[in-house]
């Protein structure tokens, strides 16, 4: 078992290591630093100590990870259609692969999608692995991860990057329990550890209010999910050197536990926020939910989508897929603009990568002050009016 | 003297507050708006057992004490004035019920009321009687195994909402006081109907309405207490709600004083925050040592009628104290606000029209000076 | 119909986000913060409870922590669960979501019978969304995410499963493992009678030595990601405040939108 030791001789009570604890764990009784009950060995007390007075021992374990090899990406496909989020795992594959020094490949399952492979080898990657059939042609669990898990125990690569979209994040915690790997999820940052080979996995966590690195020194595959519009897209490079090669898998009835009986597209009010280009969002400073109507406004006006706080979706003003942040969408408009939005940090998740952010709140001390490229310290009843009274002249001229 | 809470208080109140604040406060400004009786927050605390709370557990009740009750009605009055008052209405039917009527009686409505599938008010209030008790002009007249009462009621917190009223009538007119005698009279009942909903200055939402009494015939079972004695239960069934009305106001200001404090922190003149200044700073002092005064003489209030002394002298202190305090604490946290305040973007504004009532409801500051002296006069 | 819903005791990340980084000393203040129940993981026992009351049944809550979760677990309790038993020990401490996934399904395997696992799509604090279908693995259990509605009969369920901008209708054979979404339901809040019922019921514990665990599955480890670096995230440049009258800031920013081309 783990254990986390405080060396008496060495603590001098100097409180460091609580001001580091993410999980308020540590106390200092007697000038001596004492470790509660609710460490979870996360380590950060470790290395803010200036006394190298804390000490974790890990149980070391040896195994042969130097047979894996490789850099995959899962290749997302609904309705025969490549999502967006497989060039992102695309581009970031890539710099993985090359940091590595192997080869990139995807992974594309579904029915009847050669052409769609095709058209993927137009990219920089090495080997497109396709597995065909009539059960994968749309996603289920049971198929997917019995394919990926076979596939992975035939070729052992030792980096697997898929996307934490609504697929991603049912089939990977499966395939890395199956393997008994690691994984992290929701990944916005990622980078090889130069000699150990590890991957660093970063992303946010309690609520967006802290960062973590992480890393799986002691297993293979390496498994991540990454999120959605955080990395950047691959281009087609022309270069075509890559190859498909297909893979034929039998499936028994076991793998078919779910059963998709129906897949419908909803109809919402447009509004794909994570598409547009200018973003609109409101927050609890609008007051009541009837004010969304000023928000609405403001966004017809420049041709934006509506986005929202958590507070307000909660409070039951909007519609959650409005919401961003850490636990609603990650957005990166050319212009977002933010009414009545305090900007808890869970908030600026979502939205920080935003070209130009524009924020409006009564409270001069709002966090959101502290990102925002232009700040308005009004109280938003008042100002928006006049703006949008002024861009309507502006579009009448 | 002991001013802790037990953990059953404690425990209670983090949930009364958790619902408060995520449910009862955001809507508040929209209840007050519509002027449409808040069915939800009703509903809401029904589920959550708020109105079985002193009721005993033979009667589908907690069992708990007015103090307990206090608490929370304080918690709900600062959220939204107008739900507070809706909740504290419902104990001036079940505190007369609880203290004065037969095993029966008690059996027939109290579980009910418990539970919340009722909602109970009290009517004594007349064009002619308000203060002056005794000139109650309703009639009730024996008739075989009924009475017969006529008349009409005005002002009646919960009615038409409620399902059972406590309802004070005259039996013999000369007698004034002395004829009063209090009868349990469902909604339904034939000859018993509605008239105006009263418009008023704040607390649109709290029903305010006339009972007309037509020959409406109510069963003998019915009589609560006895005959002549219904000015008795009158003057208990007020004492009690006293604190309940007192901590009504106490709410309110306690709102009203975290506005003022949280806008003082926010706005800037001349370069600060205005709570940087001495004159804004002595205003904050003055509210929260008077909320906390009256905080005090209401909890003692409640203490002393749980632990059954005599309290109707705290009661009325605290009532008194409350409602004025209110009243100048919604009006400083107006000023605070400056042009803000009064603009109807901000509570502070509706805080102080609803604080108004409280000095008025169950017994004026003027009546409530007056039972304060006649006690102390006796003591 | 016996239901069992895995739950999890976390930080109110709203109330941690009210606080601040403190600057100087680059740390979170978070002194005072609550602990709730993982908002999701409420929607999984509201919809665990209003299943027993339609289908009629039981319904168990299972968690994983340290002793002060049993808080959490008194609060299902209180909202009308009709058993609460809390995995914990000192060696279970630093799981990641692969051993948390592990443990749960070891106390699952010890509770015996069930008709279905419910859990929220995610927890608020760790934002994984693992432990669920990691769980319907050990267990080899069917497994729906993103539920928002069900419909359930005597042995299926079929469930409503959201995707980014779409949904699928979805069913399998019971017994099966469902993540729920907030869409599915609203919560209840316990009632003061349910508080006061949780405030004198027994909690369960099992540690390690109740439960035939592979020690080399647990804690940390049998955890095979590590934290290797806990940092706040660098706080971005913080731009420029348009001052002046109303009319004024609006023609300023409307300048600036036009010198950046945006309208």
């Amino acid at each position: 078992m783990a254990e986390i030791k405080i060396l008496a001789e060495k603590c001098t009570g100097c409180k460091k290591c609580i001001s580091a604890c993410p999980f308020s764990a540590i106390t200092v009784e007697d000038k001596k630093a004492r470790i509660l009950s609710n460490c979870t060995f996360c380590g950060a007390c470790v290395s803010a100590c200036p006394f190298g007075a804390i000490l974790l021992e890990r149980e070391a374990r040896e195994a042969d990870l130097s047979s894996y090899r490789g850099v995959w990406i899962f290749a997302e496909q609904r309705n025969g259609e490549i999502m967006p989020i497989t060039y992102e795992l695309l581009e970031i594959g890539r710099k993985l692969a090359d940091a590595l020094g192997v080869e990139l490949s995807a992974l594309l399952f579904g029915n009847g999608l050669r052409k769609k492979a095709e058209v993927m080898l137009n990219y920089e990657l090495d080997k497109i692995y396709l597995v065909e059939h009539p059960l994968l042609a749309y996603y289920r669990t049971g198929p997917y991860t019995r394919a990926m898990v076979d596939l992975i125990r035939q070729k052992r690569p030792e980096v697997i990057l898929m996307g934490a979209t609504s697929t991603g994040r049912d089939l990977a915690p499966r395939v890395a329990t199956r393997l008994k790997t690691g994984l992290t999820a929701d990944c916005t940052g990622l980078e090889i550890e130069k000699g150990t080979r590890n991957l660093i996995q970063t992303r946010p966590a309690l609520g967006g209010n802290i960062m973590a690195s992480i890393i799986s020194p002691r297993h293979r595959p390496q498994m991540a999910t990454v999120r959605p519009r955080v990395m950047k897209k691959a281009r087609p490079s022309g270069n075509r050197r890559g190859e498909i090669i297909e893979v034929k898998l039998d499936f028994t009835q076991e793998d078919k536990m779910v059963e998709v009986v129906k897949f419908i597209k909803e109809e919402r009010e447009i509004e794909d926020l994570q598409e547009a280009e200018i973003i609109v969002s409101g927050g609890r400073g609008l007051g009541k939910a009837e004010n969304f109507s000023l928000i609405r406004k403001l966004a017809r006006l420049l041709g934006g989508a509506v986005g929202a706080s958590r507070a307000v979706v909660d409070a039951g003003w909007i519609p959650s897929y409005h919401q961003v942040g850490q636990t609603g969408k990650t957005v990166q408009p050319k212009l977002y603009i933010a009414c009545g939005i305090s900007g808890a940090i869970q908030h600026q998740v979502g939205m920080r990568n935003s070209e130009i952010i524009v924020a409006i709140n009564k409270d001069p001390n709002a966090p959101i002050f502290d990102i925002a490229t232009y700040g308005i310290v009004q109280d938003l009843h008042k100002f928006l009016p006049v703006l949008i009274e002024k861009l309507e002249d502006e579009k009448r001229r | 003297m002991d001013f802790t809470l037990n953990d059953d208080q404690k425990m209670i109140l983090d949930l009364v507050e958790e619902v408060c604040q995520k449910e009862i406060a955001p809507v508040a400004d929209e209840v007050s708006e519509k002027g449409e009786f808040p069915a939800q927050n009703v509903k809401k605390l029904a589920s959550l057992d708020l109105f079985g709370i002193t009721i005993p557990k033979e009667y589908g009740g907690l069992g708990m004490d007015y103090l307990t009750w206090t608490l929370v009605s304080e918690k709900i009055s600062k959220a939204c004035a107008t739900t507070g008052l809706i909740f504290g209405a419902n104990l001036l039917c079940t505190y007369p019920l609880l203290k004065f009527g037969t095993e029966e009686q008690k059996r027939k409505f109290l579980p009910r009321l418990a539970k919340g599938e009722a909602l109970g008010a009290f009517a004594l209030t007349e064009p002619e009687a308000g203060s002056d008790a005794g000139n109650v002009q309703t009639t009730a007249k024996k008739d075989e195994d009924c009475y017969i009462l006529n008349g009409n009621k005005i002002f009646i917190t919960n009615g038409e909402v409620a399902d059972i009223y406590v309802v004070i009538a005259n039996i013999d007119k000369n007698k004034g006081a002395r004829g009063l005698t209090a009868f349990i009279v469902e909604k339904g009942q034939e000859g018993f109907t509605f008239g105006q909903h009263f418009k008023k200055m704040g607390l649109s939402a709290l029903p305010n309405v006339e009972l007309i009494f037509n020959n409406c015939r109510v069963p003998a079972e019915n009589l609560l207490f006895k005959e002549r004695r219904g000015f008795r239960v009158a003057m208990e069934t007020f004492a009690a709600g006293r604190i309940g009305v007192g901590i009504g106001a106490l709410g309110i200001a306690e709102a009203a004083f975290e506005k003022a404090k949280e806008y003082s922190r926010e706005r800037i003149q001349f370069g600060k925050p205005i709570c940087s200044f001495q004159a804004i700073q002595h205003i904050l002092a003055d509210m929260a040592t008077k909320i906390e005064a009256a905080r005090f003489l209401l909890y003692r209030a409640a203490w002393l009628l749980d632990q059954g002394r005599p309290f109707e002298k705290l009661a009325s202190m605290g009532k008194l104290y409350a409602s004025e305090t209110a009243m100048e604490v919604t009006t400083k946290a107006v000023q605070v606000l400056g042009g803000y305040g009064y603009m109807k973007d901000y509570p502070v504004e509706r805080y102080m029209r609803e604080a108004k009532l409280f000095e008025i409801i169950e017994g004026t500051s003027e009546i409530q000076r007056g039972i304060i002296a006649n006690l102390l006069l006796k003591e | 119909m016996h239901i069992i819903v895995c739950i999890k005791q976390v930080p109110d990340t709203e109330e941690l986000s009210k606080v601040r980084i403190n600057s100087r000393t680059n740390t979170l203040v978070r002194e005072g913060i609550k602990s709730i129940i993982n908002p999701f993981d409420e929607n999984a026992i509201e919809e665990a409870l209003r299943i027993k009351e339609r289908h009629g049944g039981k319904v168990t809550v299972l968690s994983m922590g340290p002793p002060q979760a049993e808080e959490a677990l008194r609060r299902a309790l209180a909202m009308g669960a009709d058993k609460a038993i809390l995995l914990s020990d000192r060696s279970f401490a630093g799981s990641d979501t692969l051993a948390t996934s592990y443990t749960l399904a070891m106390g699952i395997r010890k509770i015996g019978e069930f008709d279905l696992v419910l859990l929220g799509k995610q927890a608020i604090d760790g934002d994984t969304a693992q432990v669920g279908p990691g769980l319907a693995e050990w267990l080899n259990l069917p497994q729906i995410t993103y539920v928002r509605r069900i419909e359930l009969s005597s042995s299926k369920i079929k469930a409503e499963r959201s995707l980014e901008d779409s949904f699928e209708i979805v069913e399998t054979n019971l017994p099966a493992l469902l993540t729920v979404t907030k869409e599915i339901n609203t919560p209840r809040y316990p009632s003061l009678r349910g508080l006061l019922k949780a405030k004198k019921e027994k909690i369960t514990v099992w540690t390690s030595k109740d439960l035939a665990l592979d020690k080399e599955r647990i804690g940390l480890d049998g955890s095979p990601t590590q934290v290797v670096k806990i940092f706040t995230p660098e706080s971005p440049k913080r731009g420029k405040i348009l001052t002046g009258e109303i009319p004024e800031i609006a023609d300023k920013l409307i300048s600036e939108m036009k010198k950046r081309k945006i309208i």
